[in-house]
């Protein structure tokens, strides 16, 4: 043993093998990264970074705490539940002075009014006036707008009174923070966002399951046929993928709306009265049709993929051992295409999460989903809600990215 | 897909039945966007086939919608057709700009993708690539992450002014380099997917047997590796491009009325004021797509050749 040692293996200039083993290994990785890293930059640089801080508004925003330090301080002082006194008076007639000279009185109160209602209004009405404000503060403030003696006002003050707040989040799931802090559901009639995120995932699972049951017989033909019959009929499925998406939700109006292609058709049939023209576009069957045919090839090409190479020879072996056709089917050939079944059904799943053109474009009334509500806070200047919608999504998304990388792997994602 | 010879009457049947069930679902893959072809050479301001159409009357065809294209925002579309009117269609014509504007955001978004993708994907086919996994979702990300959540981002980031390093470059809104700048990212997916999938093809130790004749790195990444990897980098660029040429959401958010392209002249078109000049655009855009298409499948065999896949 001794002598393994001591003949320690070197390269031709006499350098430990092990050390220039180690250095070429780390200088080819070295290499490796810096073929990567330009565009890596650019991506945190265009993509990661915008991202961040567009999520960062959803938790963050100092709108009222860096306009009303004078607030900021007695809320620190006193703790939740101390009836405001004179000196908390004082401190929001002098903030109000404050943002009437600085003009932020519009910003401040924008904060507040994400945690309650019509208290921008409030708070810009009485910064308007804030100059001939005198003590007892308490009563020129209650002089102005009596609503200063409502807890209600207070209680959201104080939560706006952080620069950094879970109030978006709480809206997102339909609560709200009670007069007292604790954390209650919102009325009835005011529970959109959670109903919304639910009809967004049961339409993306309808979507997920139509594409399914569609793509499976195609691609089942096309993994069967001769090579060159199969390319043949490849481009049919390959035409939509390559077609604008634009151009498709275009000729599906002119297919399916009310005096469109297809209603005629029907009519001309006799299956319809002129009266009995069907509604199939502008409401969710509009949005369901129109997203199955945008997403079908991305459930057909990994489908295709996976029964491609499965060899046809099993289910003879089944068929000469006696199993029925349905039998071959369901005990032989349909596990061997579970790995397909489960990519394109995550893909799709995950691109119809957050499909916004077609829904905002076919969807009428009743077939929007979640990233239609998040252009329509980012149009109304609603950003912190935006934000907040957007981070919830994008989490969802992000989890089912991370399981499709688990089970499928990123580097099989194959186009076409 | 033939019936064995030991099949069952119902079996037949059935095969039957599911190459009609398969028929059907061609139908509906492919008839939406070949039937707004004949629509748009529509006499009438309808989106449905007229009774002079499906007569074959040529008084229900008419070029009038691709004529609308051309002089709609001109400023005089009446004048005689001279040279002024040919200029002034250049220079004025709504939808004519939208498509210089989507070839030039196209261009540009391309060949930054498509150079940077190339680089990034030479680099994680290496099996020495540190953190391949992780880098990879990172850079595939953007296909991934809703499109409304990307534009929202880069509307906030470009609605600041930007310094790097001292260096004041402004606001990124309404500017050609913003819009490039997000089609790129945009874009990066799709070459990184199509390269990596060719180099998965590529004999490593022809880099190396490059390297023991005493070519330089830069000359066998030109004259060995460049030419067996080019159908894959076209692929990836073409795709790029028609990720770009197709993007309506990043214009809406952060493109200003210099920057409108195509997609947004129809977005326009689809939410406003439908007419069947949309169906001319959308035409023409079919037919580019099939073109596309066609060249893509051919470089693909190519590339399957020079890999000695063969298909047959």
């Amino acid at each position: 043993m001794a002598d393994v040692t001591a003949a320690l293996l070197t390269t031709a200039d006499g350098r430990p093998l092990k050390a220039a083993l180690a250095e070429a290994q780390s200088r080819a990785r070295r290499r490796a990264f810096l073929l990567v890293a330009p565009l890596l930059a650019f991506v945190v640089l265009t993509f990661i970074i915008p991202i961040g801080q567009m999520l960062d508004r959803s938790f963050h925003h100092d709108g009222f705490s860096a306009n009303a330090p004078n607030l900021v301080e007695w809320f620190d002082a006193n703790p939740e539940g101390t009836v405001p006194d004179e000196a908390a008076f004082a401190a929001l007639a002098a903030d109000m002075k404050l943002m009437k000279e600085n003009k932020t009185a519009g910003e401040a109160g924008t904060r507040v009014n994400y945690t309650l209602a019509e208290t921008r209004s409030l708070i810009t009405k009485t910064a308007r006036g804030a100059d001939k404000l005198a003590p007892p503060f308490k009563e020129a403030l209650l002089a102005i707008d009596d609503r200063w003696d409502d807890p209600a006002v207070w209680q959201a003050m104080r939560s706006s009174a952080s620069a950094y707040t879970a109030d978006f989040y709480l809206s997102a799931l339909d609560m709200e923070r009670a007069e007292d802090g604790s954390i209650q559901r919102v009325e009835e009639q005011g529970r959109i966002y959670v109903y919304l995120f639910f009809k967004t995932f049961l339409l993306s699972g309808i979507i997920t399951l139509v594409c399914l049951l569609l793509a499976f017989p195609v691609a089942h033909l096309l993994a069967t046929l001769p090579m060159a019959k199969a390319n043949l009929l490849m481009i049919l499925v390959l035409l939509p993928f390559w077609t604008s998406l634009l151009v498709r939700t275009t000729s599906w109006i002119v297919l399916l709306q009310g005096e469109g292609v297809v209603n005629d058709i029907l009519l001309s049939l006799g299956f319809i009265g002129d009266d009995g023209r069907l509604k199939m576009i502008y409401n969710q069957t509009g949005t369901i049709i129109v997203m199955t045919h945008v997403l079908l090839p991305f459930m057909i090409l990994p489908l295709y993929s996976v029964m491609r190479v499965i060899p046809p020879s099993y289910a003879r072996a089944a068929r000469s051992l006696g199993a029925t056709s349905w039998t071959t089917f369901r005990r032989i050939y349909l596990p061997q295409t579970l790995p397909g079944i489960g990519a394109g059904s995550l893909l799709v799943f995950i691109l119809a999460v957050g499909y916004f053109i077609t829904p905002a474009l076919v969807g009428g009334a009743d077939g929007q989903l979640i990233s239609n509500l998040i252009d329509f806070h980012m149009r109304n200047s609603n950003w912190s809600m935006a934000a907040a919608l957007s981070a919830m999504l994008l989490a969802g998304v992000l989890v089912l990215y991370w399981l499709y990388d688990r089970l499928i792997g990123i580097d099989n994602l194959k186009l076409g | 897909m033939a019936l064995p010879i030991y099949a069952s009457p119902l079996e037949r049947i059935w095969h039957y039945s599911y190459l009609v069930i398969c028929t059907a679902i061609f139908v509906f893959l492919i008839a939406p966007i070949l039937v707004v072809i004949p629509l748009s050479f529509n006499a009438e301001p309808y989106f449905t086939f007229t009774e002079a159409m499906l007569t074959f009357d040529p008084v229900g065809y008419s070029l009038r919608w691709y004529d609308a294209l051309l002089t709609l925002g001109m400023l005089a579309p009446e004048a005689a057709r001279d040279n002024a009117w040919w200029s002034d269609m250049w220079a004025n014509s709504t939808w004519v700009r939208a498509a210089k504007n989507s070839i030039i955001i196209g261009f540009w978004s391309t060949i930054l993708a498509t150079v940077l993708g190339t680089l990034a994907a030479l680099g994680l086919s290496r099996p020495e690539m540190p953190y391949r996994r992780v880098v990879m979702a990172i850079l595939i990300s953007p296909m991934i992450v809703p499109i409304i959540i990307i534009a929202t981002g880069l509307f906030f980031f470009y609605s600041n002014p930007c310094s790097i390093m001292g260096f004041e470059c402004g606001r990124l809104t309404s500017t050609y380099l913003g819009v490039i700048l997000a089609h790129t990212t945009l874009g990066i997916p799709f070459v990184i997917i199509t390269v990596t999938a060719t180099l998965s093809g590529f004999d490593q130790s022809l880099i190396r047997a490059s390297a023991s004749l005493g070519a330089s790195p830069s000359r066998t990444f030109f004259k060995v590796i460049m030419p067996l990897i080019l159908p894959g980098v076209v692929s990836g660029a073409l795709f790029a491009f028609v990720t770009s040429f197709d993007e309506v959401v990043a214009v809406l958010f952060i493109a200003g009325p210099d920057q409108q392209t195509i997609p947004r002249q129809m977005w326009n078109g689809i939410r406003e004021a439908i007419s069947p000049a949309i169906l001319a655009v959308a035409t023409i855009l079919v037919i580019i797509s099939i073109a596309l298409l066609a060249t893509v499948e051919l470089l693909r065999r190519r590339s399957e050749r020079l890999r000695g896949v063969t298909p047959h």
